[in-house]
């Protein structure tokens, strides 16, 4: 049975192989994106040491590795699954002897390993090669960043799976994945780092999840988070793994009663 | 007259269907918003760090943003090609566009119409009005007329950009997913591009000339005298970058062949 959901990974990898062409020009805009804001950063720091406890070789090193990172987890599950409930498909796959819920995140996981070997990769090389990104050199420093990426991945794959069930309850949810989009981006810090939002609203963000998706992963491979900080990041991650898994098993639940095909 | 008639025809067949789902009107009217949010809030927390990006000032740079937001508007409503590739070459609707009269990218843009986009014009609008009376900008004869021109030509360098980068989807029958990464790099034009080095200052003016849809012609406005001949050739820009995009189009649609069923 677990063979069965392998597959959907593999499979899902080798349909990404098949439309690699569109991979190369994303290496490029993301390197792009990295390094417009790189020089945005610059600008703002001018003379300055430091902001909000990052230094200006920390946050090129920041932004460099937060879009590489966003290059690996994001995804487009959500358009996924309201695509999958408008036109009723959806109908035949909770027939099917497996879980639609755990095929979705099997086949993100199938298109992540995919952007992470053909985009975040070479991203990555490039950054490298063109902006002064430090990246720590322990071995512990990169097996966390490793494991903190792919909870990234799981909690923002999760996001995009209630936005898509979501579909369920309002029939055209076309806004609510835009907002999710722009939500996700700015308060998982990856245009901004949180600390240097305002107090109120970085404390409201410290209750959220999208924290844990950028800014804390972020943060330790900056190594402005070291030690016993670096568990205390996992295991927020951790918990809000955890905590997603509540409304996503209520929303499916609640999908297969709500159940009905507009149209087809 | 004729073209007229029938933008006419296709927003009252727009509010109708809207008025079905009337609450999803809402919904994507402050989504919109939030879109731009973001990039006003990171502006807002950029100046609480610092006094000045690249000499401007909270107020020219909230002020550009302002400026930006307009033709951004009046663009995503009459032109809208998300999803083409999928809509018109996957599933096959080129070919139900092709057999009408109209022409054919002026029909797909009816097709998607999108008003509640106006909105974020309007609030550009306002933008401009607080930030300028901030800053003691003159209202002069010719900033009416000049803002009307220069939206025109930002929205011709949109359209221009995006119809190039659509028309790819006849060469590849892959989904692009350039168009959402661009989405992206367009912001970057509404800074001071100064403060880029100077391949992307020339990747934002001459080769995807975001910086034409923002600084370039809000620094008219704000008296900014460095920028005053990039913003006057901002109309030139959008006619050879519209140009550049009707072309692309016309090669693509003469190389379709139709797909599938």
């Amino acid at each position: 049975m677990l063979g069965a959901y392998f597959d959907f990974i593999r499979i899902r990898f080798l349909t990404m192989l098949a439309y690699r062409v569109n991979y190369y020009s994303g290496i490029l805009i993301y390197t792009l994106n990295i390094g417009v804001n790189y020089f945005t950063w610059k600008a703002i720091y001018g003379n300055g040491e430091s902001l909000g406890g990052f230094t200006g070789a920390q946050m090129t090193t920041y932004v460099a590795v937060s879009w590489m990172a966003r290059a690996f987890y994001f995804n487009n599950l959500d358009r996924e699954i309201s695509t999958d409930i408008r036109d009723g498909s959806i109908a035949i796959q909770f027939i099917r002897p497996y879980n639609y819920v755990l095929v979705k995140m099997m086949q993100g996981l199938g298109e992540g390993l995919f952007r992470f070997m053909m985009l975040m990769i070479p991203g990555m090389v490039i950054a490298i090669l063109l902006f002064p990104v430090q990246l720590p050199t322990e071995p512990s420093a990169w097996a966390g960043f490793l494991v903190m990426l792919f909870f990234s991945f799981l909690i923002s794959s999760q996001i995009n799976i209630i936005t898509g069930l979501s579909a369920f309850f309002v029939e055209n949810n076309e806004g609510m994945m835009r907002m999710k989009r722009v939500v996700v981006d700015l308060f998982s810090g990856l245009i901004v780092p949180i600390t240097l939002f305002p107090d109120w609203l970085s404390s409201v963000l410290k209750v959220l999840p999208f924290q844990a998706i950028t800014y804390l992963p972020g943060s330790v491979f900056t190594g402005r988070v070291q030690g016993v900080g670096i568990w205390n990041v996992l295991g927020i991650q951790v918990i809000w793994f955890l905590i997603l898994l509540i409304p996503i098993v209520w929303l499916n639940h609640a999908a297969r009663q709500r159940l009905f095909v507009q149209g087809g | 007259m004729y073209y007229l008639g029938l933008l006419i025809e296709y927003l009252k067949n727009y509010m109708k269907t809207r008025l079905t789902y009337r609450a999803d009107f809402w919904v994507e009217v402050i989504s919109d918003l939030l879109f731009q949010a973001t990039n006003f809030i990171f502006i807002l927390v950029i100046f609480m760090h610092t006094d000045s990006l690249g000499g401007w000032n909270q107020n020219e740079v909230v002020f550009v943003y302002g400026f930006f937001m307009v033709p951004f508007g009046v663009f995503s409503c009459f032109v809208n090609m998300w999803g083409f590739s999928e809509r018109y070459i996957v599933k096959g609707e080129m070919d139900r566009v092709l057999t009408r009269p109209a022409h054919n990218l002026f029909q797909i843009f009816l097709e998607n119409v999108d008003p509640p986009s106006l909105v974020g014009s309007f609030i550009g609008l306002v933008v401009m009005a607080i930030s300028g009376s901030n800053l003691g900008l003159p209202f002069e004869w010719w900033t009416l007329p000049m803002l009307i021109l220069l939206t025109l030509s930002a929205v011709a360098i949109y359209t221009g950009i995006y119809t190039t980068l659509t028309s790819l989807s006849f060469y590849s029958d892959a989904p692009t997913g350039i168009l959402p990464l661009m989405y992206n790099i367009q912001t970057y034009g509404r800074y001071p591009v100064t403060i880029y080095n100077r391949a992307i200052q020339v990747l934002l003016t001459w080769i995807i000339p975001f910086a034409f849809v923002g600084i370039y012609p809000a620094a008219l406005f704000l008296h900014r005298d460095e920028m005053r001949t990039m913003a006057l050739l901002t109309p030139l820009v959008g006619v050879v970058f519209l140009s550049i995009g009707l072309m692309a189009w016309s090669f693509g649609v003469k190389r379709y062949k139709g797909a599938g069923s």
